[in-house]
Formats: C-alpha cells, structure tokens, sequence
C-alpha cells in the first residue's frame, strides 16, 4: 500500500509490463429504441491485472452493467456490440470467438455474479446440481465428482449444512444464502478473472460486510483478479486498489483507488463524493449534483457532463475531450486538464 | 435532546402480530411478530431516524402510525389523541396532518393521473381549495419541490426517479400535514439524485416546521438528517439515542456491527469490522431472552443474554440500550 505505484503483489508474471489480463479498447455497445439508438456504452477502454482488483463506478444508465455484459458477450437483442470493439482476455480476442468458445471461456477462467441471486438461480433445479452442472460443463470430472466439488464450494461460501443444502431449492434459501450459491457457481472453476456486477446491492449491510470478507478471503486463496462494479463509493474505497469512473456511456476517470479519494480529478467525480453522505461526517446539507443523467439516445453534445457542470465553459459544449493525463497513473476527460483552463474559463 | 413535554407523536408499547397462512392449501397458520413493545416520541419540528435492515419491522412500524394497519396492543397518540380510538370521520380528518412519502413514488401516484390531478386530489377531498385556487396551490407546491409549474400535465412514468419523488413529496405536502412519515425516501434513487432530495427535506422542515418519522436502512442518511435516531432489530428498538453519541459510541453490539459494517468511502479509513454470523432470525420465531443473542459477538455474552429479554436502559443523557453487557 505505501508504493502506490508497484504493480500487484499477486500478479505471478515477471515485471516490467505483463499483458494485462483483460483489456477492452473502443468498447461500444448501442441498442435500438422507439426514441433512436441507444449509446449505451461509448468508446470504453480498461485494463485488468492479473490479480487485481479494479473497480467500475457510476451511477443507473452510466452503462458499467452493459460493459460487463459486453465483455462475456452476453448483450442481448437489441443491443449490439459495434464492429471495432475490442475484448481481450488472456490474450484471446473474445468478440471474434465462435459460440461454442466463448461457452468455454464463461463460468470457467471468467465469471459473472450479478446483482439478483432471485432471477439468477434455476428456480426448477436445486442449487448443488447447478453447481455441480458447471464443473461438469467446462472439466472431465464424474458426475460424483463434480458432486464433492460442488459440496466443496458450498462449504467455502459458508454455508452451513452443504451436504443437506446441496438438494435445496433457491426459494428456500435467504438473500444472503442466494448470494453464496451464486458465488459458489461462479468460482467452481475457479475463475481468473471474476466480473462481481453489484454483488451485494440487494443485501442487508451485515450480510453485504460477511459475503465480501468471504470474497476477499476466497480471492487471496484463489489469487483471481475481480473486476467490481458498483454505485458504492464505500465498497470502491474499501475493496479497490484502481478504478474507473463511468457517466453517460465512457469512462470519464481512472487513477489508483487512494489518489481519487485523495483528490478527484474530474468536476463529476468530485460532485459524486461531496454528495456522498458519511457515516462518520456531521449533519449538514449536502453538495447535491444539479440536473440528471440524460438518456443514452441524447447524450449531450461536447462534453456529457457539461450540463450539470459547475466549472464548464464554451470549449465544454462545443467538443468533446479526450483522457487526459491527470498525474502519475490517471486520466481524466475533462478539458480543465488541457491548456489554461482557468484563463480561458473567465469571459 | 430529551423529548419535549407533549411531543406530537407519542407510541407507546405498540405491538403488531400478523396471523398468516402458509403451507398447502393455508392449512397452517403462524404469527409474525412484526412489532413488540416499541415506545418512541417526536416532538414538533423533530426528525427521528429509524434505522434497521430488511424485515426488522420499521414499515409496519411506519404504518402502524398511520394507522394503516391495526395494532395488538399498545398506543399511538397524534397530537394527544390516540388513533386507534377515533372513530372513522375523526380518523380521516387526522390523517391530514399525518403523511407518508414512500421508497416508491409509483405507489402514492395514480400511473393514469397527471401529476397536478394527484396533488390536486388531497386538496379536494380534505376541502382545501377548489377552482382556480386549486390549481394556482398546484403550482405553488410544485414549485415548492423544485418542479416547475407546467409538472402538473405529466404523467409519473415520464418522470425521472428523481422528480417523481419530489411530486410524491409535494403530493403529501398539499394537505398541509404536521408529521411526514418517510420510509426509504431516497433507497431508489442515484447517489446525485438523492443528495438533490434529502437537501428539500430539510429546506421543507425549517421552512413549514414539519416533524419526520424518517426510515431507511442506510445509515449515513439517516445521520445527516436526523438528530436522534432509533435502531431497530427484530421488531424493537435495541437503541435510541442522540445520533451524534450513538454513531460515536454506540452501545448495544448490534448497532456496533451495524455501523462497522457501512463501508465509509475513504480508502484511508480502517476500521475494525465485526461480521455478523448468518441471517437475522424470522420474526416468526424470534429467540428467547435478547432478540440478538444468536448473532451476538460480544465476549459476555452469557446465559442471561439467553434467557432474559433486556430493557432499555439509559447508558448516556438522552440515550437508551437494551443489552444486559457493556
């Protein structure tokens, strides 16, 4: 933690630059409406470490869901990832995989948990079998096999009583047990990389705190990387070590974890955490954000953020800008980083 | 921070059991035990804060105020009146100076009814205005909320999370009401949004001088709004006190965990975390003895904590636990 710019401990790959684990460039997935195309996710590029833990902020519709979508190729009609995206993992171009081997890669060295453990589960087959189902799908394991393992998991997730609840059904588990099950499909093969999409936003906040010390607990022993996606500045704070913050379809900053929080860069993010009410902070009135997200089918010309922004001027609304460095390891998208902004601020 | 000598609304050891049929065909019956013994008062131009996760019982506490559903036993008093002692007319003419603002908007919005036609029916049946008038306090209450007048021809679902929460905020204001219930006001709303709403809520308090009952399961939103707070776990309050003093030290083991739980967005912040074994128990079987025990992590825990349900008991000025330790 004290050499902010090392890279990850757990990354077995020799220095100086490892492929990065994963790596999405120009990721641009739209979708037809009634109101025009939908531009859901707009020129998204982010890289994931072996080993590493990245976080993936926003806010609804920023389009951090249909990014994870994208990248286990699971956008469904009418959405379509557009011709130039890239997905690369372990070094494989995903988008130009056939179905069959793009089957392979999910649930087995990449995995997705999603926010409801209701709708994810087979409501039909008990919970170990979906387990057990996996193993079976990406390993030559016997079915009885496939069994132990699948017990096994139960067991790593916490949950008491596997070898009874392996023949349970998911109505008749809690939230929280839901949430393990899910876990345990997702790391059965155990994954290199694991795509957690709000994996605790419909849980209590002492059942959130229990499933992911166990996530952390099950990532150290596993040495995967997590790519987490989530609302919660708090979880980004306490569970990331980068991150990339999303509004209206890109990426509008990165930079290690400790430095955002230090000092955002970018005048969205800085809003998004003044408006952050804290447990720990007195009464006051918040620093609300003005304005809202607008729809996917009308981002705003120049800059999409410069509706709500306090800071922008006439070169915000007239062109978009790009990354721009921000410091040692960040970038951000806003023109106040590029050339004497304060002077041409002033009309 | 004590509360005042005739506070506005005064719950007095209200329980709430619900008989429900379960198993094939309904042939079982079991009582959930929603509500047990809860005593909590708020003055006017008070905020309480009601905090507690899923299923602890806080919205059939909430609804238990409003009389919306029908007690066991115990008293809420309105104004020193007690609610469950008023006839049907009386009861109806009280409900105006008691509101409530839900998580979802959609559920106090008619999805067929203009925006104006909701708030303007609250006018109409408790009398207040009519005409011309009526419509000039739609776009005074609008305006109020931060809509601008011409909200009034929209219809819910044109509206976004946001604004359809500030019409069901302005919805329950046009009756003029004393006491606004909120349970979950902000729960569905984006983190820049929900700044935007709780920031009205407050202007709207010092502005009108509204009392709120105000539930969430989020507990740094409760601490930036409510002075005092009230936690709450399977179906009582284990601690009640002055919000500055119960998030510093609080002092009952549940509301340790709760609070070492939250995730504060400061990477430079490590606090010790107290993780809780399994789920909270079923409020149809709660535990003998403290309804925490079986999740309790304090090191005294002993057979007392089994067997004796404790009383709150004041641990600071102005500040109540119920925990036989600490």
């Amino acid at each position: 933690m004290s050499e902010p710019l090392a890279p990850p401990a757990a990354a077995p790959a020799p220095a100086p630059s490892p492929a990065p684990l994963l790596e999405l460039a120009d990721l641009r997935v739209t979708f037809a409406t009634e109101e025009g195309v939908a531009r859901a996710v707009d020129g998204v590029a982010l890289v994931v470490q072996a080993g590493e833990t990245v976080g993936l902020v926003g806010e609804s519709g920023c389009g951090k869901s249909v990014t994870a979508l994208a990248v286990l190729r699971l956008v469904e009609h009418p959405g379509l990832i557009a011709h130039g995206s890239r997905v690369r993992f372990e070094g494989r171009d995903l988008l130009a995989l056939a179905e069959r081997d793009i089957r392979a890669v999910r649930g087995n060295h990449l995995a997705l948990i999603v926010q409801e453990p209701a709708s994810a589960l087979n409501p039909v087959l008990t919970v170990g079998s979906q387990i057990a189902e996996v193993i079976r799908a990406h390993q030559q394991v016997t079915r009885g096999e496939a069994r132990r393992r699948a017990v096994e998991m139960l067991k790593a997730v916490g949950i008491p009583d596997a070898e009874q609840r392996y023949g349970h059904y998911a109505h008749q588990l809690s939230g929280g047990m839901r949430q393990r099950v899910l876990i345990a499909i997702a790391l059965a093969c155990r994954p290199h990389l694991l795509i957690a999409d709000e994996p605790t936003t419909a849980l209590d906040v002492t059942i959130q705190a229990e499933i992911l010390e166990l996530l952390d607990g099950l990532q150290r022993q596993m040495g995967m990387a997590v790519l987490l996606i989530t609302h919660n500045l708090g979880l980004v704070a306490e569970r990331t070590k980068r991150v990339y913050v999303m509004y209206a379809g890109q990426i509008v900053e990165s930079a290690p974890t400790e430095a955002l929080f230090a000092a955002p860069a970018h005048p969205y993010t800085q809003g998004l955490m003044a408006a952050v009410p804290r447990p720990d902070a007195p009464r006051e009135r918040l620093a609300a954000i003005p304005g809202q997200v607008p729809p996917a089918t009308a981002w705003p010309a120049g800059c999409r953020f410069h509706p709500r922004c306090p800071l922008a001027w006439e070169k915000c609304r007239a062109e978009l800008p790009p990354l721009l460095p921000a410091g040692a390891g960040r970038e951000a998208r806003c023109w106040l980083l590029a050339d004497g902004p304060h002077v041409e601020a002033a009309p | 921070m004590t509360p005042p000598v005739t506070p506005l609304l005064d719950v007095t050891d209200l329980t709430v059991h619900f008989t429900r049929r379960t198993g094939f065909f309904g042939s079982h019956r079991e009582t959930v035990q929603a509500v047990s013994g809860v005593s909590l008062a708020i003055g006017r131009r008070e905020t309480l804060g009601l905090v507690g996760e899923s299923g602890c019982g806080k919205t059939t506490l909430a609804r238990a105020v409003l009389r919306l559903v029908e007690k066991t036993s115990g008293t809420v008093r309105f104004d020193g009146q007690d609610l469950f002692a008023l006839a049907p007319e009386e009861l109806r003419r009280m409900r105006r100076r008691l509101q409530i603002v839900f998580q979802d908007p959609y559920a106090s919005l008619n999805p067929r009814m203009t925006i104006g036609r909701a708030i303007r029916e609250g006018l109409t049946i408790h009398r207040l205005a009519e005409g011309a008038a009526a419509d000039r306090r739609v776009r005074e209450l609008l305006e109020e909320v931060g809509l601008s007048a011409d909200a009034a021809d929209v219809y819910p679902h044109e509206f976004s999370g946001g604004q359809r929460q500030r019409a069901g905020i302005a919805r329950a204001l046009a009756v003029e009401p004393e006491l606004l219930v909120c349970d979950e006001p902000v729960s569905a709303l984006d983190v820049s949004v929900q700044a935007q709403v709780l920031n009205l809520l407050m202007d709207l308090q010092a502005r009108r001088g509204l009392s709120y009952l105000f539930i969430s399961h989020d507990l740094a939103v409760v601490r930036h709004v409510a002075p005092r707070v009230a936690v709450m776990y399977l179906g009582r309050i284990v601690e009640e006190g002055p919000a500055e003093e119960l998030y510093a030290r609080p002092r009952h083991p549940y509301t340790q965990a709760l609070l070492s739980a939250v995730p504060v967005p400061d990477p430079l912040t490590k606090r010790p975390r107290i993780v809780l074994p399994g789920d909270p128990p079923s409020p149809v079987n709660p535990p003998p003895g403290c309804p925490f025990h079986p999740r309790c992590q304090h090191p005294g825990k002993d057979q007392t904590c089994v067997s004796v349900r404790p009383e709150l008991v004041e641990r600071a000025p102005g500040l109540r636990a119920a925990c036989h330790k600490g």
